[in-house]
């Protein structure tokens, strides 16, 4: 794996709110049904994390899991970990309708931290961000700009942002861009 | 003329003095001015000429109403045309000319119009330029393009930058004067999510130059401390120099913030994007002009904008101003006046007998009042130096003349309901006042059914103070509570300000005002609007207020008939001697005042202005001299031309080494998606019109796709990886949107099937390595068994090469051996180089996509999107093969059986080899004998795709023609539009290696 | 700018993240039937000015189609439900008849 690269190779936009490359991280896109127990299990072993609610995500160190849908999640883990974990829930679904795939070099992840973080996302996506609709642990799938993305705060100043890999370099500018313009003083005042 | 007071001006820093030019004078103002105040400070009264006549224009008003002071602002790349002087602030340095003038704003040759202007009436344009036809398109069009327009446009790129933000709030509270304030004190208190805009950088509207009595206090002491009071709410939100300019559907607001002017860092403007549960109008009014002869000479102001001036600017607009009203409110015009030292030889009165308690004030001061008079004509060519008087009543025979340099006058007031009307919204005529104000009982409606605007305080037709403040507060209480604030609103504040008597409407003045005044007497300033072209537009027939409006160009100009439309429509009504209402009003649209291009961009910019895919390979094609082409928001190299190349003979060079030796293709933008579950094999017998059920696992499959039109959609190869899975290969362009298509079907129609779509198109780099020495390269990676034994054509296998983990397929575009090989993206480049490496003995080179479409072409492959544009159906390209017979059903089946589908009679696919080996012009048409209904050449086909193929050394193509495969060898002519018509061969379409032996090696 | 709410991932969704899909509860005329009922099928499309069950995709988030009933003169919003079913859920189409009494589901029960 040595000669794997993300796409952003790093980037970093430092600022007040800075914009930086999350680097690789294991992806597997898991379709399937979501109230199967099995299912449940296998996720929550692989990753530590609990088992998420309806737009919720969870988390465990770098591990995760995203609920992207009402019969898919989005598991996250170390990049070199997809491999086996594929195949564990390949075992432990054996016999369940269920598809995984490793989407890790699909996507482009990357981080906005800041105080004014909140203010800087907002400026891109129509989703409400106030911190009474938006909080910690949930996750949403939308737009910024004019690309698709999901993004959830892992604390009260950071967001985590996934977006396809081929727009990973535009999402990263946008948001470079929209953190460099400045703050808005609406959401960090809240 | 107009000057600076030695005193007053609450809005202006004088120890902060600012310079600026206007049409390249120098002159000077203060922090806190407007353009407007400041030229009006520097005497500067004629600020522009009119649209159609080249009339000299003064300022008439001091906010977003103002018709006729827009002026160029800025230049090279900071210029925008028709700026309203009157809303934007003085900056130092700040650059102004003046716009609609030629040679100079003081001589203008286009005021020449004026003296035409009875040959110049409503719909001039219309009558005069229709006849003779052939004239249109050479003389009368440029004519009229080259008078269109007020400013100048840009030439250059605007150097500023700009953004937008979303919010999401409770109550958003539109307009900060003292019912905006008033309501935002109500929701805020009672806890709503409150956001609150005012569009001028001041807090308090008009009160703060009215001053009335507020709990007790002046009106501007009230304003602070509220304003004040407001910071202290956790849930409100603040922001002065910020409109509301549109309200939408749901709840959507578009609001207009203006950040800075004068190249400060960061955006210059932010488009908010609100979504608002509740939105509280508190937008005010506008007072109305009084239509009499002269009315548009520059002096001529609205009676409040007068105040404004001297009050917040400390502006006389001129030492003597006559005014001119049909209400009391003017009256606060002559004491401000009187009370800044300056002569009010008169206040002209349309009524007969008004005795308020402002009026009494007036008389007491000792101002001169005449009543049941009007204005017959104002005097002056481009200035005001007097005005006539006339009696109301008759048709305007001169009583007495007055000098005066300024006439400031007042119709009456007209509440601002553009944003309650611009999403439905509806209005009641209020004949007392002599206005339409908003039905609160015919609001906007929302996704919950029930009105979503409330409008408040004098834009819900309230005058007095005490009804203002109360208003507001109701509204603002009552959006929190339908909001679903729990807290409690307190107590509405107490306000005071004298009586007025009754308002008499005057449309015309004098009433009976004969046509040489009717004809001089402006109702739309910036369109040269009379009160006589309304009159003819009704006497010619056009009833309808939005006809008329059309016909005569009321209300079409930059300002949107802020200042004309009610007095417009009321001369209407004259006209066709109906009712007010029952003409009603043109529709309000948004935005409430013009928004900057920037603004609405936003940050989608340069290298944002779009999305641009990249593969994981693209940093390497650009640096290696790519000459990119966008495929959908891909961008894909079109071809490597190298040092002294043309991109033309690097095609070629691409093409000949791939035939010859061995090519690498970027094919990473190729769609995959994996199709998975028991009812996988059954799904894609109806996607696909072949079968892919009974595919082999480890085995290819080239698939066609059809719309329920049975028109060809997309088309691939298919691999099948296990019992229950398969992938999906797609077009470049086609990824998402047959991936939504596949979702589509699941999720609405055949819910109960078991399959699962996952889109991995991103997860690979796929790289296409090509040529006779393609396996030689792969061997030199070495680490998996690439021999046509174990990997046959149309197959797949998984294993490694060079290290990195692969899936290869055996499939081929181009006709040569060809693997298209699969690795994880994040290892593409690395892989890429690999491959370049392993293949530099073997003359490996990277090519683009055009040789692609050659070599594909020159084996009679199809490409969607060139042989097929959404009226394709697979027979057509000779693909019948593909569609499969035994199955009963598969989307575009029953389409194909429609009898125009199922007519031998179309044009179908062959080659087309040109006589003289020329290329033939893409789309051509092939020419057939005589010419149908409309005179037009009749046509047997059209060129689809067309190229010089170098392998061929001469011209090739594929089209559709008539019954084309069975007239192999006949010759047809095509279209061209450089020359002669072309005549070419019906060929077979495969013209390279027609028996598939390269690639099956 | 319309607000809808996805059933199935619980969000109100702005129309910029979502797709409209025209007219709900087509239903699918395959190989065998008649010219006219593929017809109606492929080309015949209600526009009401009113009442309207329409098909909308939640393309920017969830990715799941659901259906909306809602007038297209007022833009009230009866309710939005999953695909899955032939017919708008019986407590739309009451909230529809309280505002048009005379509204009736043509389409299958």
């Amino acid at each position: 794996m040595s000669n794997a690269v993300s796409v952003l190779g790093g980037k970093v936009a430092e600022g007040p709110v800075a914009v930086r490359d999350a680097g690789l991280r294991g992806m597997i896109t898991l379709r399937g049904d979501l109230s199967d127990q099995k299912l449940q299990e296998v996720c929550t072993k692989l990753t530590g994390a609990t088992f998420p609610a309806k737009g919720q995500v969870t988390s465990a160190g770098e591990n995760g899991i995203c609920w992207m849908s009402p019969d898919e999640l989005l598991l996250l883990v170390s990049y070199g970990a997809v491999g086996e974990a594929l195949e564990e829930i390949g075992k432990a679904l054996s016999g369940t309708h269920h598809l995984a795939a490793n989407v890790s070099d699909a996507r482009g992840m990357m981080t906005v931290a800041g105080a004014d973080a909140r203010d800087v996302v907002a400026k891109l996506t129509p989703v409400d961000l106030h911190p009474d609709s938006f909080g910690v642990g949930e996750l949403r799938r939308t737009r910024l700009g004019q690309v698709a993305a999901a993004f959830w705060m892992s604390d009260e100043t950071t967001f985590n942002v996934i977006c396809f890999r081929s727009v990973a370099q535009y999402t990263f500018d946008l948001l470079a861009t929209s953190a460099l313009a400045g703050p808005v003083d609406y959401l960090s005042q809240a | 003329m107009s000057t600076r007071l030695s005193k007053g001006g609450r809005l202006i820093d004088r120890t902060k003095p600012l310079s600026f030019s206007f049409n390249g004078k120098q002159m000077r103002g203060y922090a806190g001015d407007t353009l407007a105040s400041a030229l009006l400070a520097n005497g500067q009264t004629l600020v522009g000429r009119s649209f159609k006549y080249h009339r000299a224009r003064g300022i008439v008003a001091s906010g977003a109403e103002e018709p006729n002071a827009l002026v160029n602002l800025g230049e090279g790349a900071k210029l925008e045309p028709n700026q309203r002087t009157t809303t934007t602030p003085l900056f130092d340095g700040l650059k102004a000319a003046s716009q609609n003038h030629w040679p100079t704003l003081e001589f203008d040759v286009g005021a020449i119009n004026t003296l035409l202007s009875r040959f110049l009436p409503a719909g001039f344009y219309y009558k005069m330029f229709i006849h003779p036809r052939p004239l249109w398109k050479h003389v009368y069009e440029p004519f009229i393009r080259k008078s269109a327009g007020l400013g100048k446009a840009p030439t250059e790129k605007d150097t500023d930058t700009y953004e937008h933000y979303n919010a999401h709030v409770d109550v958003l509270i539109i307009g900060g004067g003292i019912a905006g304030l008033s309501a935002a004190l109500a929701a805020g208190q009672a806890g709503a999510r409150v956001l609150l805009l005012e569009q001028t950088p001041v807090w308090g509207g008009r009160a703060a130059v009215d001053m009335p009595e507020i709990e007790g206090k002046p009106a501007t002491e009230w304003i602070s401390d509220t304003v004040a009071a407001l910071r202290g709410l956790p849930t409100v939100t603040m922001r002065t120099s910020c409109m509301g300019a549109g309200v939408y559907d749901h709840g959507y607001v578009l609001a207009y913030e203006h950040l800075h002017e004068g190249g400060k860092q960061g955006p210059r403007h932010r488009l908010w994007r609100i979504r608002a549960n509740q939105i509280v109008t508190a937008t005010g009014a506008i007072e109305r002009p009084l239509s009499f002869a002269a009315n548009d000479l520059p002096g001529v102001m609205l009676a409040s904008a007068v105040r404004d001036y001297v009050v917040n600017y400390g502006v006389s607009p001129g030492d003597r101003t006559v005014i001119v009203t049909n209400n009391d409110d003017a009256y606060r015009t002559a004491l401000v006046l009187h009370k800044s030292g300056l002569t009010v030889p008169m206040v002209v009165d349309a009524r007969a007998d008004p005795d308020g308690p402002l009026v009494r004030k007036v008389c007491e001061a000792g101002i001169a009042v005449r009543t049941g008079m009007g204005i017959a004509k104002v005097k002056g060519l481009r200035d005001v130096v007097g005005v006539a008087l006339c009696s109301m009543e008759g048709e305007g025979a001169v009583l007495e003349e007055l000098p005066c340099e300024c006439v400031a006058m007042s119709g009456g007031w007209s509440p601002i309901v553009h944003l309650w009307s611009h999403c439905g919204g509806k209005l009641n005529w209020d004949a007392e006042q002599a206005m339409f104000r908003p039905d609160p009982n015919r609001p906007p409606t929302g996704a919950d059914g029930k009105g979503f605007v409330i409008t408040a305080g004098t834009a819900n037709g309230h005058l007095f103070t005490s009804d203002v403040l109360t208003d507001g507060f109701t509204a603002g209480a009552g959006a929190a509570a339908q909001a679903g604030a729990k807290g409690k609103a307190g107590d509405a504040p107490e306000g005071f300000d004298e009586a007025q008597e009754p308002i008499q409407p005057v449309w015309m003045m004098p009433y009976g005002a004969k046509h040489k005044l009717r004809a001089k007497a402006w109702l739309d300033y910036q369109n040269d609007v009379k009160v006589s072209d309304v009159q003819l537009a009704a006497q010619e027939g056009f009833e309808s207020v939005e006809h008329a409006k059309r016909y005569t160009t009321l209300g079409m100009a930059t300002d949107q008939g802020k200042l004309s439309n009610i007095n417009g429509l009321a001369v209407l009504s004259n006209a066709l001697g109906s009712d007010i209402p029952d003409v009603g009003t043109t529709t309000f649209r948004p935005p409430y005042t013009p928004i900057s291009l920037g603004s609405i961009a936003g940050a989608a910019k340069d290298d944002l202005f779009q999305p641009i895919r990249k593969t994981p390979i693209y940093d390497w094609q650009a640096a290696n001299g790519a000459d990119f082409e966008p495929v959908g928001y891909w961008r894909r190299p079109y071809a490597f031309p190298r040092r002294e190349e043309t991109v033309h003979e690097a095609v070629h060079r691409e093409v000949k080494n791939t035939r010859e030796n061995v090519g690498l293709l970027d094919a990473s933008t190729l769609g995959k998606l994996i199709v998975s579950g028991p009812d996988a094999g059954k799904f894609l017998d109806m996607m696909y019109t072949n079968m892919m059920s009974s595919l082999p696992v480890g085995k290819c499959r080239y698939g066609l796709m059809c719309s329920e039109n049975g028109f060809l959609m997309d088309d691939g190869v298919v691999a099948r990886i296990n019992e229950d899975t398969w992938l999906c290969h797609t077009t470049s362009g086609g990824a998402d949107h047959i991936h939504g298509w596949m979702e589509d079907w699941l999720q609405c129609e055949w819910w109960d099937w078991k399959v699962y779509v996952a889109n991995v198109t991103e997860q690979y780099a796929q790289v296409a390595v090509v040529g006779p020495k393609a396996r030689k390269v792969l061997e030199a990676l070495g680490g998996m068994d690439v021999s046509k034994e174990a990997l046959p054509f149309m197959q797949w296998a998984d294993g490694t090469l060079g290290g990195i983990k692969v899936r290869v397929y055996r499939i081929s575009f181009s006709g040569e051996l060809s693997y298209e090989i699969a690795v994880d993206a994040s290892q593409g480049q690395a892989f890429w180089d690999a491959l370049m490496a392993a293949g530099e003995s073997h003359g490996i080179m990277p090519y683009g996509t055009e040789a692609l479409h050659i070599m594909r072409a020159e084996k009679g492959f199809i490409m969607i999107g060139d042989e097929t544009d959404g009226t394709v159906i697979p027979q057509d390209l000779n693909l019948n093969w593909a569609l499969s017979k035994k199955k009963d059903d598969y989307l575009g089946k029953r389409a194909h059986g429609r009898s125009h589908m199922d007519n031998p009679d179309r044009w179908k696919l062959v080659g087309l080899e040109t006589l003289d080996g020329s290329v033939l012009p893409d789309g051509a048409y092939g020419i057939a004998d005589g010419t149908n209904a409309n005179g037009q050449v009749n046509t047997q086909g059209r060129v689809t795709s067309t190229y010089h193929s170098p392998t061929l050394g001469r011209g090739i193509a594929m089209g559709l023609v008539h019954n084309g495969p069975d007239r192999m060898g006949d010759v047809i002519s095509f279209t061209n539009t450089h020359g002669d018509p072309i005549k070419a061969k019906i060929v077979s379409p495969v013209f390279y290696d027609p028996d598939g032996e390269k690639q099956n090696v | 700018m319309l607000m809808l709410h996805c059933p199935y991932c619980g969000q109100d969704v702005d129309e910029t993240d979502l797709h409209a899909g025209g007219e709900a509860h087509l239903k699918r005329f395959g190989p065998g039937s008649s010219d006219e009922d593929f017809e109606s099928y492929l080309f015949v499309r209600k526009n009401p000015k009113g009442i309207h069950v329409e098909r909308w995709r939640h393309a920017y988030g969830c990715g799941k189609w659901f259906l909306a009933a809602r007038s297209t003169v007022t833009l009230e919003v009866f309710g939005t439900y999953a695909a899955q079913t032939k017919s708008p859920p019986a407590d739309i189409q009451e909230k529809i008849r309280a505002v048009d009494p005379d509204w009736t589901w043509e389409g299958e029960a």
